[in-house]
């Protein structure tokens, strides 16, 4: 059962299809990113020119592995946000547009699992 | 609804090309940049996950010189779109849109993301011993 009123629920479906949805959550994942991203290239750092036994001890770290798979939500819906305004921009033919973001978005889920995938089977030592 | 004798706004090519202009254009191409680099990643933990020849083989790839371009111009691109988009966030909150302040945080952001990538490289190096 949903606890939305039906006013609720009718409001951000204007002609622009939704509200302020899309804008918050880029920025809430915007912030998560600082910190993660940040993270993320000092863990490139400390890597760099280590061989796969050393990289994987390093994602193999429950810290690690949690962090990754945060980091990679984040960016990917983030990007996936992104993307859609910059289509949304400079696609105008309605089909085009709608056969664009489906092809990004699709591309993005895809990357996104691929990446979790990994760290997981990783982090469990497959 | 077409209403054909509301003011439009000029065509962006009879603007005076500025600074601003220019870092604002900016942040979405990093944006769109790094989207690109996010397939590099994701290649670099599947092969990690795949064994150690096939990490090697993306290893290899990123030592090559025009693999560290592309990293070098990846970690320009994630620097600058930080720093910038922190400038964003900035803005979200109704502060820091006076002309001058607007002027001198891009010459800040675009300052801080060069000085970020120079350290991080020089961080990265020195992690593999030196050149
Ligand atoms: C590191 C922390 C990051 C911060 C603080 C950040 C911040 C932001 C902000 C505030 C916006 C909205 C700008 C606007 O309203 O015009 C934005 C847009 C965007 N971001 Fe990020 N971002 C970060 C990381 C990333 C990453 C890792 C990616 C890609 C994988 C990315 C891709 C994009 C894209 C494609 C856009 C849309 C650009 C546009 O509409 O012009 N961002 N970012």
């Amino acid at each position: 059962m949903s606890l939305r009123s039906p006013l609720g629920r009718v409001r951000g479906l204007g002609s622009a299809k939704s509200g302020t949805e899309h804008f918050w959550m880029q920025r809430v994942t915007a912030v998560a990113l600082i910190p993660l991203t940040l993270w993320f290239v000092y863990s490139v750092i400390a890597l760099a020119g280590e061989d796969h036994a050393t990289a994987t001890a390093w994602l193999q770290a429950p810290t690690t592995a949690v962090l990754m798979i945060v980091m990679i939500a984040a960016t990917f819906h983030h990007m996936q946000l992104g993307l859609q305004v910059v289509i949304e921009d400079y696609v105008h033919g309605e089909g085009v547009k709608i056969a664009s973001l489906m092809v990004m978005k699709g591309a993005s889920l895809l990357l996104a699992v691929a990446a979790a995938f990994a760290v997981l089977k990783v982090a469990f030592g497959g | 609804m077409s209403n054909g004798d509301r003011p439009l706004s000029p065509h962006l090519q009879i603007y005076a090309w500025q600074w601003t202009m220019a870092l604002s254009i900016l942040h979405r191409a990093s944006g769109v940049g790094l989207a690109v680099g996010t397939v590099i990643m994701v290649w670099w933990l599947m092969a990690l996950a795949n064994g150690a020849s096939a990490f090697d083989v993306v290893q290899t790839v990123i030592a090559h010189w025009f693999g560290k371009l592309c990293l070098l111009g990846w970690t320009w691109a994630l620097f600058y779109h930080l720093c910038n988009g922190i400038r964003h966030l900035v803005w979200d909150t109704g502060r820091g849109f006076e002309l001058d302040t607007a002027r001198n945080s891009g010459y800040l952001v675009f300052a801080a993301s060069v000085v970020f990538t120079v350290l991080a490289w020089i961080a990265g190096y020195s992690a593999m011993g030196g050149m």
